[in-house]
């Protein structure tokens, strides 16, 4: 392995090209490897790894952190959330501090685990805080199903789910930052496949590998970038052949959309993005809880002198942030980046080879 | 967040399988996988098999989550 990883890098090296070549891994847990083994440190100059809007605590809303709080405070319910959550801060507080507080906020390791609960305890109203990209929301939609046939009307979900695709898209057309070439996420590809990624390479003659997560996946990820460049022929190719294949999983993709239906949804960092979020159809809203628990509209803003959302689209490096590992560390964190073990900022600092 | 780990099916009940990963023995939600029969291989996401994996690839993705896992 380590010889084969030298070899991917001597062949890196002979990839002539005049101009530096920016590579976006759009995946946290991707973010997370390069940053663990150093391979930005190993990489020729010419090639740039830029992180993504990957890490879905990362780019959920202000707002929508807001709102959840406000929720809580107003009614009388029984959160479920995946414990990234917790500590992603809000305008004045956090779902950590509310539940210090003595509110019912469980961190719950599967979404099932919360509608167990509410048909166990139906005099509880349940919220699970649904969020999270395609390899996630199909998890939502059995368990909405389930909530459906089973009469479950004490649950609801804070529906917050993003998709992949269309935030790409969306990164391409903002012409503050320049992508050459994608490394897509390979367990949201286990979902959607790979055709969803066609209109990228088509449109935008921009490069796709749906990447594995170990060092030499990455590594041979980028090979196939860079030989796509190299005979500018922009395609979207499965490197993680292992879990991915060109299909998906057909049966998960059709779950989704008997339960949920395009909108256009809120980023941190990027704004609206047409089409990039899900709402529930018309016979689930039952369980929205921003129906079910309406609250007034809350004023949001970002903390002060946070750059997380130009960190979201890799427009800046986390060490480019004035807060970042003075204010901003793990233990206190001021932006969403900074919470998440899949935040750009959270695995720059934990593996503290990166330029500080 | 995306992290999925691979683990072997080890009894089927219904939509619920008992399941075997790096030594833990757990159960898990088969709805995503039609299909799926005692002895396969599955990738795991937060609680349901996401995708059935071939065997020969299970040793790989497994030591990466053992080395992630064990630093942790």
């Amino acid at each position: 392995m380590k010889n084969n990883i030298k070899g991917i890098v001597k062949s890196l090296n002979n990839y002539g090209t005049e101009h530096p070549i920016n590579i976006m891994e759009v995946c946290g847990t991707h973010t997370m490897s390069i940053s663990r083994y150093g391979l930005r440190q190993i990489l020729p100059e010419k090639i740039n790894l830029i992180s993504g809007p990957g890490c879905p605590v990362c780019v959920t809303s202000a707002t929508d952190i807001d709102t959840i709080l406000e929720i809580i405070d107003k009614y009388d319910v029984t959160v479920f959330t995946f414990g990234d959550m917790l500590r992603v801060p809000g305008t004045r507080s956090s779902l950590y501090t509310k539940k210090s507080e003595g509110r019912d906020i469980n961190i719950c390791y599967s979404p099932a685990d919360s509608l167990e609960f509410a048909l166990k305890n139906p005099g509880k109203q349940v919220i699970f805080i649904a969020i999270g990209f395609e390899t996630t929301i199909p998890l939502t939609s059995v368990i909405l199903k389930r909530a459906y046939y089973k009469e479950a009307n004490n649950f609801h979900i804070y529906n917050t789910h993003k998709l992949i695709p269309e935030a790409l898209e969306a990164l391409l057309i903002d012409k503050q930052i320049k992508i050459d070439a994608f490394l897509c996420p390979g367990h949201v590809s286990a979902i959607i496949g790979s055709k969803p990624y066609k209109f990228i390479a088509k449109n935008y003659h921009t490069p796709c590998v749906i990447s594995g997560f170990e060092p030499y996946d990455i590594l041979d990820s980028i090979i196939m970038i860079m030989d796509q460049i190299k005979k500018d022929k922009p395609d979207v190719e499965i490197q993680y052949k292992r879990v991915v294949r060109e299909e998906g999983n057909p049966e998960a993709v059709k779950l989704i959309y008997e339960v949920f239906e395009k909108v256009d949804s809120c980023w941190r960092g990027l704004g609206s993005i047409a089409d990039s979020g899900l709402r529930l159809k018309k016979k689930f809203l039952k369980f929205d809880a921003k129906i079910c628990f309406p609250v007034k509209k809350v004023k949001s803003h970002e903390p002060p002198g946070c750059e997380c959302g130009d960190i979201l689209k890799g427009i800046k490096k986390p060490y480019e942030c004035k807060l970042f590992s003075k204010v901003c560390k793990p233990e206190n964190p001021i932006g969403p980046c900074m919470v998440s073990s899949e935040g750009s900022c959270a695995a720059y600092y934990k593996y503290k080879k990166e330029k500080l | 967040m995306c992290l999925a780990i691979p683990a072997k099916i080890i009894r089927i009940n219904k939509n619920i399988a008992e399941v075997k990963s790096l030594g833990v023995r757990k159960e898990i939600d088969i709805s995503l996988v039609p299909g799926v029969s005692k002895g396969d291989f599955v990738i795991v996401h937060a609680g349901f098999a996401i995708q059935i994996i071939d065997k020969k690839d299970v040793l790989a993705i497994h030591s990466y989550w053992k080395e992630y896992l064990d630093e942790k």
